[in-house]
């Protein structure tokens, strides 16, 4: 497969800190249009990979490219073609739905015109028509996150990289947001998705799971339950997690 | 006499209602579960019972004794693990007991059998920085630094929100070693799959227990026949579902698909039919039990619906 089916393709990538290598020579593809689950305990090397992908920081050494362009010598096109959502920041509490969105929009560099256009076509796919002289802090936490994803995508990325996106969110919440990403996977938009949650790794098309810094492995949910005679994807995991050396 | 006993206590905060008329009655001895999304108004509630906020309306008794009224002896008796890392990051792991141990004038080696089993695992860091730990670690040394003075009851606000599953796993191991000691926990979680951890637990929503019981109690209430689907493409087959109007609810739980129906309606084998005449491929239709998140989002429906 080549640049134009794999949508990340990453090869050797590592990160040393000092004498502590956190990403460990991995190398993996992410195909066009899939939900790509990234799983891995805490403190297995997830969030300085997801970093290095969104253009954010430099490997060490081995390299890779996100929608064709170079993680180590691109990384201002690489975050202009990407959307990124996480929980732990996404939107400005204190400015409104309508100014976050201008924000955003901005940001990305739409055109005035096309910044009014995309809030219109989202609050209306949103339910949020009412609400958008509302200051985001004032929403319930569902509300947010849901317009904090379509946000994400205000620039039409062809990949959006989700870093744990359901935490704390109530089950019904949670599932309507999932449903929103399989409307959105099924649009053509590549998911790169990291989550505590391992019923969420099902609803992904492969799932890779980070080991002390290396994949120790990467398949399907059906395949990968098989392959570790589990009925369910949290028995994969911990069988994996627990061969951890590193605290 | 009940280790925690709660009555009607409510707590506003300018417009937002954080709880409203909530009542708890927990046993000595045993493992309490608060269980609900960010925003339930669990935090509140630890923080009127650790006597740290003062409750508008009703009142609340730890150890009998009364959260306003009596709150410095309050305080001698309760080990209260915050949701945020509340420790020193500038001290070391041996820095940051021995400042909560001489907090309540004792010291490590006074209590040492007390936390011996979890600080074992921490003790070859003992010169390390708080603030330099692994996030397992951290947690295993607020546990440590509340359990110190040893407290009969341990207040734990969301102390595996955002920790993997192996970690929760070893830690909720280390809350069946305390409560063996006869300490009562009170713990609050936002994963629902931590309620059948308990012995029992309230489910909590925007200021409300909607329910309170035995994990299995809850379960057994559940007023719908339940089925667990599965096939092939996923995500169509649930819109699908979605569409059958004489199917009540149908969401996602990872490889299938929960459907609540009314007994007597629909039987899994005439669903398993009706699914497979729509071309999905690999259908299976069979009878489950609810868990928890079910009885949740059915609980959680009703209160929207009564209010």
């Amino acid at each position: 497969m080549n640049e134009t089916e794999n949508i990340i393709i990453v090869d050797k990538l590592t990160k040393k800190f000092g004498d502590f290598t956190a990403v460990d020579h991995i190398s993996f593809e992410v195909h066009r249009g899939e939900i790509f689950g990234f799983l891995g305990a805490n403190g297995a090397g997830k969030t300085t990979a997801m970093k290095i992908l969104c253009g954010l920081s430099l490997p060490t050494s081995g390299g890779g490219t996100v929608n064709g362009y170079d993680l180590c010598r691109e990384q201002e096109k690489i975050k202009r073609h990407i959307g990124y959502m996480s929980q732990k920041f996404s939107l400005y509490a204190d400015l409104k739905v309508w100014e976050n969105i201008r924000l955003f929009g901005g940001i990305y560099g739409l055109s005035g015109k096309r910044i009014r256009q995309k809030s219109d076509e989202m609050l209306h796919y949103l339910n949020m028509t009412d609400l958008r002289d509302e200051l985001v802090g004032d929403l319930p936490l569902g509300w947010k996150q849901k317009l904090a994803f379509s946000i994400a995508l205000i620039h039409q990325p062809a990949i959006v990289f989700l870093d744990e996106p359901t935490g704390g969110v109530d089950p019904e919440t949670r599932r309507l947001f999932w449903d929103l990403i399989c409307e959105t996977a099924e649009g053509g938009t590549t998911i790169f998705v990291t989550t505590h949650y391992m019923d969420e790794a099902e609803y992904c098309d492969r799932v890779s799971i980070m080991v002390d810094g290396v994949i120790a492995d990467l398949d399907s949910p059906a395949a990968l339950k098989q392959h570790y005679q589990a009925t369910d994807m949290d028995t994969v995991f911990r069988k994996l997690a627990y061969q951890a050396k590193r605290e | 006499m009940g280790a925690i006993e709660v009555e009607n206590v409510s707590k506003r905060y300018g417009n937002c209602q954080a709880l409203e008329q909530v009542s708890l009655d927990i046993q000595a001895g045993e493992i309490y579960g608060l269980i609900g999304p960010d925003g339930a108004g669990k935090t509140t509630l630890f923080r009127i019972l650790v006597t740290l906020l003062l409750p508008d309306n009703g009142s609340a008794r730890v150890e009998g004794l009364d959260v306003v009224k009596d709150f410095m002896a309050i305080r001698r008796h309760i080990g209260y693990m915050p949701g945020r890392f509340s420790l020193y990051q500038d001290l070391t792991v041996a820095e940051n007991l021995d400042f909560f141990a001489t907090m309540f004038g004792t010291t490590i080696t006074e209590n040492y059998e007390n936390i011996r089993e979890i600080y074992s695992q921490i003790e070859p860091f003992r010169d390390r920085r708080a603030g330099k730990l692994s996030g397992g670690m951290k947690q295993k040394l607020a546990l440590c630094c509340a359990l110190v003075h040893r407290p009969s009851v341990l207040f734990l606000d969301e102390p595996t929100t955002g920790v993997d599953a192996v970690s929760r796993k070893d830690f909720w191991n280390m809350l069946y070693r305390i409560r063996e000691s006869g300490v009562t926990i009170l713990v609050s979680t936002p994963y629902m799959d931590e309620a059948s951890l308990c012995d029992r637990i309230s489910l909590i929503q925007k200021g409300h227990l909607i329910e309170t019981g035995t994990p299995a109690a809850i379960v057994a209430q559940y007023p719908h026949r339940l089925f667990g689907v599965s096939g092939k493409p996923a995500y169509p087959l649930l819109k699908f579902l979605r569409r059958c109007p004489d199917l009540l609810r149908c969401f996602s739980f990872g490889s299938e698909h929960h459907v609540a129906v009314e007994p007597g309606t629909i039987s899994p084998e005439q669903l398993q039919a009706r699914i497979q005449a729509e071309g999905f491929s690999d259908v299976v239709v069979r009878e489950i039990e609810p868990n928890i998140e079910d009885c949740f989002m059915e609980l959680a429906k009703e209160e929207r619906q009564e209010s």
